[in-house]
């Protein structure tokens, strides 16, 4: 009897690590919900949520509370189906590009070395653009099963502004890659950190630019968040939803933000890499827990620089954001790509 | 029986049950969705046979690009009425009689070729559809085919861009 002949212990620790990651990126979820308020707060000089709880801490919970126990309305001309998979296939998405994040390098426990990474797959960069190619399914599918002609419209608006900015940080990726030779986020965060070489934002300055712009189309952030422009479009392609359906979307776009933060910060800043510091002079538990805490203050800086953005730059238009897109994001990234082409060959020729 | 024996399985009654969904659905935004979960049935074929390239690509490419243009279109025309026209039952059981002897004739070529006779399957093995590999052979056997078909993708996008254009 050979079935499920398999390491049991593996899948035992996977699932412990599975469960730990989607569980901490919903927490730092919450928290950034709170977080994005008293950003706001300070920014617009107002004390911001601070009734529930010390300086407000509990606010997340009551609002999570709320949005459970208000009633859950799903409109009768409505594809019910597709009106429920919506959110779930948009929380989904959001929490799967987790699996190729390496959040650490590897802790010994019970005489077993567990790599904090859930699979370290050979093509672990395109495995986080197929997921976000299907989190525009989500959307999509919200808003057409919601049978309202302004949800479609934000939901096409939505689906196509992710398309067009999937392009330029596709290509603005390349380089990155043709610097690595590595499509493994682990590779590529190793590469990082081997002794003498630069995290990759000193030769990718241009790169990462246009990455983090077409990151902030792809989270629907302001400048970008045309798919939920109020005084255009009401509420967005989420106008039908109540509850904590309407939750689930609100809440991916944060898990979202979370995500590519991390990826940001693995493909330009180091991922787990401590600067000036070599990690191989620590135990490795302890540099692998080290590792994590900079691989997530890395993320909070690039969150609160999100939440910066979202309060000081107003909104484009929908023709500005395409033409932005089309006519100077991906003729940018296409010309980095070739001048990192030309000076690899350079030196590969020297 | 392994549990690559297993996925295989599931994976195939997956794809032949979507399928089989795609042609039955009444809606065509079902069809398209149940389309998708085709994609995703080979995508899961390709990691048996360790193409995570491939798979992946396919799901990029197929599942994530080509199949949200064509709900942008199915949604735009909006045929989400069920407002098929019913075909005759003749044209039905034509449609049923050609398709099956073209099902045929696939299935006796397929079984028959001489590429495929006394080959196994490389399940978990093979090392093709990696991308380091699969890179090297298109740059090297294949240029040439690859490099055309390059330019038959640039044609066709030009010629999208002179029907766009109005005057």
């Amino acid at each position: 009897m050979t079935l499920l002949a398999f390491d049991w212990a593996l899948l035992i620790e996977k699932l412990v690590l599975i469960a730990v990651i989607v569980f901490g990126s919903l927490g730092i979820a919450l928290y950034t919900t709170f977080a994005e308020r008293k950003v706001a707060a300070v920014l617009q000089d107002r004390p911001g949520p601070n009734r529930a709880g010390p300086f407000g801490l509990f606010q997340p919970f009551a609002d999570g509370l709320k949005l459970i126990m208000k009633e859950e309305i799903i409109p009768n001309t409505s594809n019910k189906v597709l009106f429920i998979l919506g959110p779930g296939l948009a929380m989904t998405a959001a929490l799967m590009t987790c699996a190729v994040i390496p959040w650490s390098s590897h802790v010994e426990l019970f005489d077993r070395k567990i790599e904090l990474q859930i699979a370290d797959i050979n093509i672990g960069i395109l495995y986080v653009f197929g997921v976000v190619s299907m989190g525009v399914y989500g959307i999509m599918i919200g808003g057409w099963a919601s049978n309202n002609k302004f949800s479609l419209m934000a939901a096409l608006r939505g689906a196509s502004q992710a398309i067009s900015y999937e392009l330029a940080m596709g290509l603005s990726l390349i380089a990155v890659l043709m610097l690595s030779g590595s499509l493994s986020l682990k590779s590529i965060v190793g590469e990082q950190m081997a002794d003498g070489s630069l995290w990759n934002i000193a030769y990718q300055p241009l790169g990462f630019f246009i990455f983090f712009i077409c990151a902030l189309a792809e989270c629907n952030r302001t400048p970008f968040d045309l798919p939920e422009a109020e005084n255009e479009l009401n509420f967005g392609y989420h106008q039908e939803y109540s509850s904590m359906k309407l939750g689930f979307y609100l809440f991916a776009e944060y898990v979202n933000m979370i995500m590519s933060s991390a990826v940001m910060a693995c493909l330009y800043f180091g991922g787990y890499d401590i600067p000036f510091l070599d990690e191989s002079t620590l135990a490795p538990n302890i540099a692998a827990l080290l590792g994590v805490g900079a691989l997530l203050t890395k993320i909070v800086i690039f969150i609160f620089i999100f939440m910066w953005i979202r309060w000081t730059i107003p909104r484009f238009r929908y023709d500005q954001l395409m033409n932005l897109g089309w006519k100077t994001m991906i003729p940018l990234a296409l010309a980095n790509m070739l001048i990192t082409g030309a000076v690899i060959l350079w030196k590969a020729g020297a | 029986m392994s549990i690559t024996q297993i996925m295989f399985f599931f994976l195939s009654a997956l794809a032949v049950f979507s399928a089989i969904m795609v042609l039955v659905s009444r809606n065509p935004v079902h069809s398209v969705l149940w389309l998708i979960a085709v994609f995703f049935a080979i995508s899961g074929h390709y990691i048996l046979l360790n193409a995570q390239f491939l798979a992946i690509v396919n799901l990029i490419v197929y599942a994530g690009a080509i199949m949200v243009l064509f709900l942008f279109v199915i949604m735009l025309m909006n045929l989400n009425k069920e407002s098929e026209p019913n075909k005759h039952i003749w044209m039905k059981l034509a449609g049923a009689i050609s398709g099956g002897c073209f099902l045929m004739v696939m299935v006796s070529l397929v079984r028959q070729a001489a590429d495929f006779q006394g080959k196994e399957a490389l399940v978990g093995t093979g090392d093709i559809g990696l991308i380091k590999n699969l890179g090297k052979a298109l740059f090297s056997n294949y240029v040439v085919p690859f490099e055309i078909s390059s330019v038959l993708f640039l044609s066709a996008m030009v010629g999208a861009v002179v029907i766009g254009k109005k005057e």
